[in-house]
């Protein structure tokens, strides 16, 4: 059900907030034991807010937009009151005194939490395997991973356990899981939507964004987080236009780049190529014209990205030391060891491998070779991207190179799993905004996603592109069958 | 001085921590109150939780600026924030946000006046090299000991984290403890006038960090550096560096070397001793803060903030000896403080003598001043009632013992000296007339003393004026009453 159609159901009394709600938690009860998506469910308190809801349905009262339209958030959200773990037994006990903002404005629209959802440990991951916590399972096969790190937002809206869900993207961590997934998932451009109250990887990457399963969905509870927010810094004070009513424009005349250098990646699945340009032929006979571009830089993302990542999430996990709060490792004999015990106990093993990498690359002496060399290759990414978009007006990639992978496939090899992220890095790198949204199913009825890129606070575009494809192809109706996708 | 000492001359360099007044923390809207319980004016951004983030506090921004400006720093287009890196647990973040390579201000200088007991004074040119910002840390408390080592276990206080700083760094231009000294006190006076600081060095408003080498003569290269910390007053300042010159010549002159350190300066034992080896100097692996955009500051609101900066104590004190007259030391003096400088021009635009006025204020003003612990804001003896008592003695209403002797009143409770004098009848007996009469009635009172003068015994006038003072209770103006005494004594 869309959004919209919701509203009006509930407006006009064919269904109740509470009905709604407790279809969902229904829908959660029987399908977690298989997929795991969510860390927590919150089931009281979001039966309380549909109460209140209908309270104001039943006195007539307007309802704001959101109303009773259950989400889910990623761990790594501060919900106040609410246990927020990173899925990192560091955290495993950690209960903010403050909401974030991207969440607050979602209550403030109505909208009800129904959970918390799994993901790699501190969003450090592509599978949703290295959660201290258990892994998530892939709706579409549950032998298959979700994708990561935002895996249980995505798994859990494709399951049916919530209508939209909350994810954070520093390398692909939206985009990705969304492909995996089959559902729409956003990255919006760097600054867009407020980072307050998100706890940071990596911070000039890190970046909220929607999984819904429809693009009109997306866009609505887009609308809603975004926005200059005072409590951060690098929120970009511009004001946020009506998402939901661009939809419809037409396509007729867009320039859409396809960059040659994703094209060729040598690991690019054959079904995801065919599935992708087959995607991108459909918008050419909707009238857009298509054209390759080049992005010579695109491939040195991955490597610069293991390396300003990994830089500044050495500093941000710094302060998780067993000193103020979170795991502390117990019968230390002294401060170091206190220190140094409690990080050891309470990262995992690829939260560990990702400060060492940091702390390396800004250490004497190789901060120049590293991190600044980082910084400049990001820089020439960066004017890549300016440069297509002086002749075309999106670039449409693969989301992935491959659909979702067995789980434990790449659990021994770091940088097999580090490449799954190609492909959705150089959006980070230059703060563009993008997003993945399903164009196709494999031999094994696995989901296949195409990406969107559009110029910086040019969300509007990237939408109603999405949103006219999305109408024209019915990837959806036409899906193969899968017991845990409603 | 012995000829050995002669022989080498001390370089040093200072780094001065300034506290910034501003009511909320440089990055959170905590309170920066001091003194408080410990952990009361914390909030989660100082806390470092997770999903945090900082946001510059606009009023550090102006406090810095206009600190840099009376530094005569230029201030950077574009500057920066970076992260400065260690695991310490009064350091909420286990990094620092401080400014690396991108400072707020960059080349500037002071003159600093050195005056030293028994030693002309004379003018100092000293350059600043840079002008930052950044977060104070939290205070660790050890129990069982005064440091972390050999303590049963630690309790930290985050009341100070978070607190903003502005880091000075000095030019190694210093040669002397005593130049040492003067320009921290200078800066402390600077910050105070501007008020961007209290400069408290006993609550660490203030705190100076020293670094010191010694080399034969003034051409030979720089000598091994020492850094010395823990000095709580300017005079701990220059006694901490006279310490270690002759420390560091001593050495030398032994034939050893002077290690490269940290030492701390022990009030008590009023000697250096060594803290910590600075030989494997730390990796701080600074790298620009993410979270914190780049800085700008417009040229308008340069231009707005350099237009609110007061004149300067230097600007005062060349302007009192040349405007004024007064002497290099008076003009020191009565800068000291912008609101006593500021209490002396408001007497002097009224009164016409600012040497007159300048005693008066150093004296028992700046005594009463001291000793009751008020402001010159809150002196109920208004800059106007001084002028007006000043004005009293000049035009012989009244004398300078009778000023002094109505001048606590007016210390205590202000007013106007002419109500006073008039209320009291203090006025002076200035009618030439009444004096006239009053001196027949004193020469005919002492028949005696009259034939001894006449006689050749001048001494005895001093006896007259004294009989005559007696008789009115000074209040008798001195002048003419000699002038009629000796010419009816004559006469």
């Amino acid at each position: 059900m869309f959004i919209a159609e919701l509203r009006q159901q509930l407006k006009g009394g064919e269904i109740s907030a509470r009905e709604l709600i407790e279809h969902y938690l229904g829908r959660i009860e029987s399908v977690e034991n298989t997929l795991h998506a969510y860390l927590e469910v919150t089931a009281e308190r979001a039966l309380a807010e549909a109460d209140l809801i209908d309270q104001m349905r039943a006195e007539g009262k307007p309802l704001p937009p959101l109303a009773g339209v259950p989400i889910a958030v990623k761990d790594n959200l501060c919900t106040q009151g609410i246990r927020t773990s990173c899925s990192s037994k560091m955290l495993e006990k950690f209960v903010p005194p403050y909401e974030s903002t991207v969440t607050k404005r979602l209550w403030e629209a109505g909208a009800v939490l129904l959970g918390k959802t799994n993901l790699d440990e501190f969003a450090m991951g592509s599978s949703t395997e290295t959660s201290a916590f258990g892994a998530t399972s892939n709706p579409w096969d549950p032998s298959r991973v979700p994708g990561g790190s935002s895996g249980g937002s995505a798994a859990a809206v494709a399951a049916g356990e919530c209508i939209a869900a909350l994810g954070s993207d520093t390398g692909g961590s939206i985009r990705q899981p969304a492909s995996f997934c089959g559902v729409v998932g956003v990255k919006p451009t760097y600054g867009r939507v407020s980072r307050w109250g998100l706890v940071a990887f990596a911070s000039s990457l890190d970046q909220v964004g929607p999984f819904a399963t429809n693009v009109a969905d997306a866009a609505e509870i887009l609308k809603v987080i975004s926005g200059h927010d005072p409590l951060d810094s690098t929120s970009i004070n511009a004001s946020v236009p009506d998402y939901c009513s661009s939809l419809s424009n037409s396509v007729q005349g867009l320039r859409i780049g396809l960059i040659k250098e994703c094209f060729e990646q040598k690991g690019l699945s054959s079904e995801v190529k065919t599935s992708v340009m087959t995607a991108a032929n459909l918008l050419q006979s909707l009238g857009a014209e298509l054209l390759e571009v080049s992005c010579p830089r695109f491939n040195d993302g991955i490597a610069t990205y293991y390396v300003i990542a990994p830089s500044e999430a050495s500093a941000n996990l710094a302060r998780y030391d067993g000193v103020k709060y979170g795991y502390r490792s117990e019968g230390a004999n002294n401060l170091a060891e206190m220190t140094s015990r409690s990080r050891a106990e309470g990262f995992g093993s690829e939260v560990q491998r990702r400060i060492l990498i940091g702390t390396y690359a800004l250490s004497a002496g190789y901060g120049e070779a590293y991190y600044k060399k980082a910084q400049q290759v990001r820089t020439l990414i960066r004017r890549d991207f300016e440069k297509a978009f002086d002749s075309v007006d999106i670039l449409l990639t693969p989301t992935s190179p491959t659909t979702a992978f067995s789980a434990g496939k790449h659990a021994n090899d770091p940088l097999s799993m580090y490449l799954a992220d190609l492909l959705t890095i150089p959006a980070n790198l230059a703060g563009l905004p993008a997003l993945s949204l399903p164009c196709g199913f494999d031999g094994s009825g696995l989901p296949i996603g195409v990406q969107l890129i559009s110029n910086v606070l040019e969300e509007s575009r990237l939408l109603n592109v999405a949103h006219q494809y999305e109408q024209a192809a019915e990837v959806m109706a036409n899906r193969p069958k899968a017991n845990l996708v409603p | 001085m012995s000829e050995v000492e002669a022989a080498w001359e001390a370089v040093i360099g200072l780094e001065t921590h300034i506290q910034l007044g501003t009511d909320s923390k440089i990055f959170s809207p905590a309170s920066t109150i001091f003194g408080e319980d410990p952990n009361t004016h914390i909030d989660p951004i100082v806390c470092g939780l997770p999903g945090t983030l900082p946001v510059l506090n606009q009023k550090v921004l102006e406090f810095a600026v206009k600190a840099a400006m009376a530094l005569n720093l230029k201030i950077a287009k574009h500057s920066k924030f970076d992260r400065k890196q260690y695991f310490y647990p009064d350091l909420p973040k286990n990094y620092q946000i401080s400014q690396f390579d991108q400072p707020i201000a960059e080349d500037g200088w002071i003159e600093v006046e050195v005056a030293e007991k028994g030693k002309d004074s004379y003018l100092k040119k000293v350059g600043i090299e840079r002008l930052h910002m950044e977060e104070d840390a939290g205070k660790l408390v050890h129990a069982g000991s005064d440091r972390l080592a050999g303590s049963t276990h630690s309790l930290v206080d985050y009341n100070r984290a978070g607190v903003a700083l502005a880091e000075i760094v000095s030019m190694p231009d210093l040669r002397t403890g005593r130049e040492a000294s003067e320009y921290a006190s200078e800066i402390r006076r600077i910050v105070r006038y501007l008020g961007v600081s209290d400069g408290n060095m006993q609550e660490g408003s203030l705190r100076c960090d020293v670094n010191i080498s010694v080399r034969r003569g003034s051409e030979a290269p720089f000598g091994t550096k020492v850094e010395i910390k823990n000095m709580n007053s300017f005079s701990a300042i220059q006694k901490a560096c006279e310490y270690e010159i002759q420390r560091q010549i001593k050495l030398y002159e032994s034939g050893e070397k002077v290690v490269q350190e940290t030492r701390l300066w022990d009030e008590n034992k009023q000697n250096t001793r060594s803290m910590r080896s600075k030989e494997g100097s730390s990796d701080y692996r600074y790298f620009p803060d993410p979270d914190l955009g780049p800085i700008e500051v417009s040229h308008q609101t340069c231009e707005a903030w350099r237009a609110e900066l007061p004149e300067l104590p230097v600007a005062k004190r060349h302007r009192y000896v040349s405007e004024f007259g007064l002497s290099s030391y008076d003009a020191r003096v009565l800068t000291d403080e912008r609101q006593m400088a500021e209490y002396f021009e408001d007497a002097v635009s009224q009164a016409s003598d600012p040497k007159a006025v300048a005693n008066w204020i150093q004296g028992d003003i700046a005594a009463h001043v001291n000793a009751k612990r008020i402001s010159y804001s809150a002196l109920p003896l208004t800059p106007e009632n001084l002028a007006e008592m000043i004005k009293l003695i000049e035009v012989g209403k009244i004398s300078g013992k009778i000023a002094k002797e109505i001048l606590p009143e007016l210390l205590e409770k202000g007013g106007s000296p002419t109500l006073i004098v008039e209320q009291r009848g203090l006025g002076m007996i200035s009618d030439p007339q009444l004096i006239e009469e009053l001196v027949d009635e004193l020469l005919s009172a002492h028949p005696n003393e009259v034939a001894s003068f006449r006689g050749g015994k001048n001494k005895l006038q001093g006896f007259f004026v004294g009989q005559l003072m007696k008789k009115t209770g000074g209040k008798v103006d001195p002048k003419l009453a000699n002038q009629i005494l000796i010419k009816k004594l004559k006469g």
